[in-house]
């Protein structure tokens, strides 16, 4: 009698396309996947840990280099926590700079989604022409905070600085621009017959099972779920604008990139109310140097482009958290790899792994 | 009598000094011939030089990057750097390899790279081998660089090496197929095999004109055979990492490199002769047009990948046995009746 049998195949970490320092232990049948366990932990650095040993405002820059591609979304998130702990007003401006910021570092973090998804499928020059597009946000932060990643730029009370004189018309340029961005990438890659077949009908999630598992963000939207934290729970001054949030049907990779796609639309149109609206004034509240927050126990989270990103903190009355825990989307939503790889072939993986836009120093924290 | 021009009067000037300096013809003969050896053999190493360059312009006139430009003008001398860094690199075998086998895989996939420039018309009468079964040889030499890459799949005792090389043979099997199917067609209207009659049947209508179905197939399915883009999942780089390149350094892997680009001007010129008209065109030499139309395909293989994300294997082998495959045979048959139907009226 002839007998197969599976093999183990270790992806990564050493891998072109594990986005980072994923190990995927794959168990194969010829090409078919029969299992893909993901394993972590090569890029933790005890964050959570760091936290109880730094005061409250320390910990800021540390938020950084959790999901280092959203970066003002993880300052924000902290800060807004941490406000909320202690009680502090946000002036107007820099509430509404905080929405320009965030928002423009979603559209940052999409376009790295779609670059990084199009060399996972080989089509590099999609690569090239998202990273371009994404270096023009990067200029912006750079006016404004003078950093290019880890920006810090969100701080209690505000934001660190006011934004320079020739922010505003370069945004604007940028706003002009965007659409016809868009387009090309719309006409480079959504319309190639290729990437349709390969993303459509794989890695199917069903909405019920997102829930079940905790996906949040782009992949539980695309799984036909109305989930998006900005309208379900308007933090900051969410609800002064007017966007709609995207939803998928079917679950399947395909949507999951539609989605992301039309999300960079609408966050450009949330950029553009904002800028209108915008009013003059101070961009810092008068926060005191040392934090103390109150003795107890706070949790606030916001949508970040991976999904929903919440900072839980315990707090003992002392300078330092007691204890900090940050429910991190791309850890959360890398649990579903293995389900909605089972079945597919080693391309697919490649493929859901991309669409999952997991990040790794979030998922290792 | 036929007025001589070209790559084929420098030809006839050769000989013709060789012979002041030799007694006898037949030594003059052995001259020739290893003269042409010698010069195929420079094309083949000249062409991946210059295509590695043009491979990294054209890339980056895509994706609105510069591209090399440090080593020499415009970075041109890239490749050359390029060259002497491979040459210099440590040859490390992996352990556990099956050794014969696995020296043996890229220079058994050099060989039928080369070979098949035997029957190449550049010019004019300038052929190595005029064969009469010349377009058979083509795809005879060509479909034995399939058992090369299960050899280095196999050999290499890495698990990505073994997909890739399984991959290879899918892959390479299943496209060869439409490919001698599409050419048929060709053979049909030409009544040949031999290059230069297939050729000098083009002089007045181009090929493509009366086959554009089996040039459509034909460029696929090159794709394919040359395992590039988006037909690349041999080496599948976000997949497989580079499947049965991946333990390859050095100047080992260097000779997969140089085959890949032997067989993607390779294609080019098959392209060219069989369906661009080969050598013919107006006004210029007819090695100059040959040269043009061989650039222009070549432009047209990079295009498409640099353009177009990877197939999915199961995908790769329905497009070709449930697309490709009848595609080229309802071609031969429409060309049958046509061909038919046009002696029945003239």
């Amino acid at each position: 009698m002839l007998k197969t049998e599976t093999f183990t195949l270790n992806m990564g970490p050493q891998h072109p396309s594990t986005h980072g320092v994923l190990q995927v232990v794959l168990e194969l049948d010829g090409e078919t996947v029969v299992q893909a366990i993901p394993h972590m932990g090569y890029l933790h650095r005890g964050i959570e840990k760091l936290a109880e040993s730094r005061t409250y405002a320390q910990f800021i820059p540390y938020t950084d280099r959790l999901d280092y591609v959203s970066s003002m979304g993880n300052n924000l998130g902290y800060c807004q926590t941490v406000e909320k702990m202690v009680g502090i007003k946000v002036p107007e401006r820099a509430e509404y700079l905080r929405i320009i910021m965030t928002e423009l570092n979603r559209i940052a973090s999409h376009l790295i989604f779609m670059g990084s998804l199009a060399i996972d499928l080989g089509a590099s020059t999609g690569m090239m022409f998202g990273f371009r597009s994404r270096e023009r946000i990067l200029d912006l932060f750079d006016m404004a905070c003078g950093a290019r990643q880890t920006y810090t730029y969100i701080r209690f009370g505000g934001v660190s600085a006011d934004i320079p004189s020739e922010f505003i018309p370069a945004l604007q340029r940028f706003l002009t621009d965007f659409p016809a961005m868009l387009d090309e990438y719309h006409r480079l890659l959504t319309g190639n017959e290729i990437l349709y077949h390969r993303l459509k009908n794989t890695g199917v999630i069903s909405g019920q099972r997102a829930l079940e598992i905790g996906l949040t963000g782009p992949a539980l939207r695309a799984s036909g779920v109305d989930y998006d934290i900005r309208k379900v729970e308007p933090y900051g001054i969410y609800d002064r604008f007017d966007f709609s949030v995207p939803l998928g049907q079917v679950g399947d990779c395909w949507d999951r990139y539609i989605v992301r796609m039309e999300e960079m639309k609408q966050s450009a149109s949330i950029v553009t109310q904002a800028l209108e609206q915008m009013p003059e004034g101070t961009v810092m509240a008068t926060v005191p140097k040392v934090l103390k927050p109150p003795a107890g126990e706070v949790y606030h989270s916001i949508e970040n482009p991976r999904g929903e990103l919440g900072y839980y903190i315990v707090s003992d009355g002392g300078v330092n958290p007691y204890r900090l825990h940050v429910r991190r989307p791309s850890f959360i939503n890398l649990q579903v790899l293995n389900e909605a790889c089972q079945g597919l072939l080693i391309g697919d993986v490649v493929a859901v792994l991309a669409t999952l836009d997991s990040l790794m120093g979030e998922v290792d924290c | 009598m036929q007025e001589i021009t070209g790559l084929f009067k420098i030809a006839e000037i050769l000989r013709g000094i060789l012979g002041h300096f030799l007694p006898d013809p037949q030594l003059v003969d052995i001259c020739m011939s290893l003269i042409n050896i010698g010069a195929i053999f420079t094309i083949i190493s000249l062409t991946a030089v210059v295509l590695v360059y043009t491979e990294r312009k054209v890339s980056a006139f895509m994706q609105r990057r510069s591209g090399p430009n440090r080593v020499g003008p415009g970075g041109t001398l890239q490749s050359v750097a390029d060259m002497i860094k491979l040459m210099a690199k440590e040859d490390i075998m992996p352990a556990g390899a099956d050794k014969w086998m696995w020296i043996l895989a890229p220079i058994l996939l050099f060989i039928p790279a080369a070979a098949v420039f035997v029957v190449f018309p550049f010019d004019n009468k300038a052929i190595f081998a005029d064969l009469n079964i010349g377009i058979f040889y083509f795809i005879a030499m060509s479909s034995q660089s399939v058992l090369p890459f299960l050899m280095a799949g196999w050999a290499s005792n890495n698990k990505y090496s073994l997909v890739g090389g399984m991959r290879t043979v899918a892959q390479m099997l299943s496209y060869e197929v439409p490919m001698v199917l599409s050419i048929l067609g060709i053979v049909m209207l030409a009544g040949s095999m031999r290059m230069s009659t297939i050729v000098a049947a083009q002089q007045h209508t181009w090929f493509i004109v009366l086959q554009p179905i089996a040039f459509v197939v034909y460029v696929i399915t090159a794709t394919a055979e040359i395992n590039r883009a988006p037909f690349d999942l041999v080496e599948g780089e976000s997949e497989i990492v580079a499947g049965p390149f991946t333990e390859y350094t050095g100047m080992r892997w260097a000779l997969f490199f140089l085959a890949e680009y032997a067989n993607l001007l390779a294609v080019s010129v098959i392209a060219t002769t069989l369906f661009l008209g080969g050598w013919n065109g107006p006004w210029l030499p007819g090695w100059v047009w040959f040269f043009l139309k061989v650039g222009g395909m070549i432009f047209l293989f990079m295009w498409f990948r640099w353009t177009f994300p990877r197939l999915r294997i199961d995908q790769l082998m329905s497009f070709g046995w449930k697309v490709l495959l009848p595609l080229a045979l309802l071609n031969i048959i429409v060309t049958g009746i046509g061909m038919y139907i046009y002696e029945f009226f003239s």
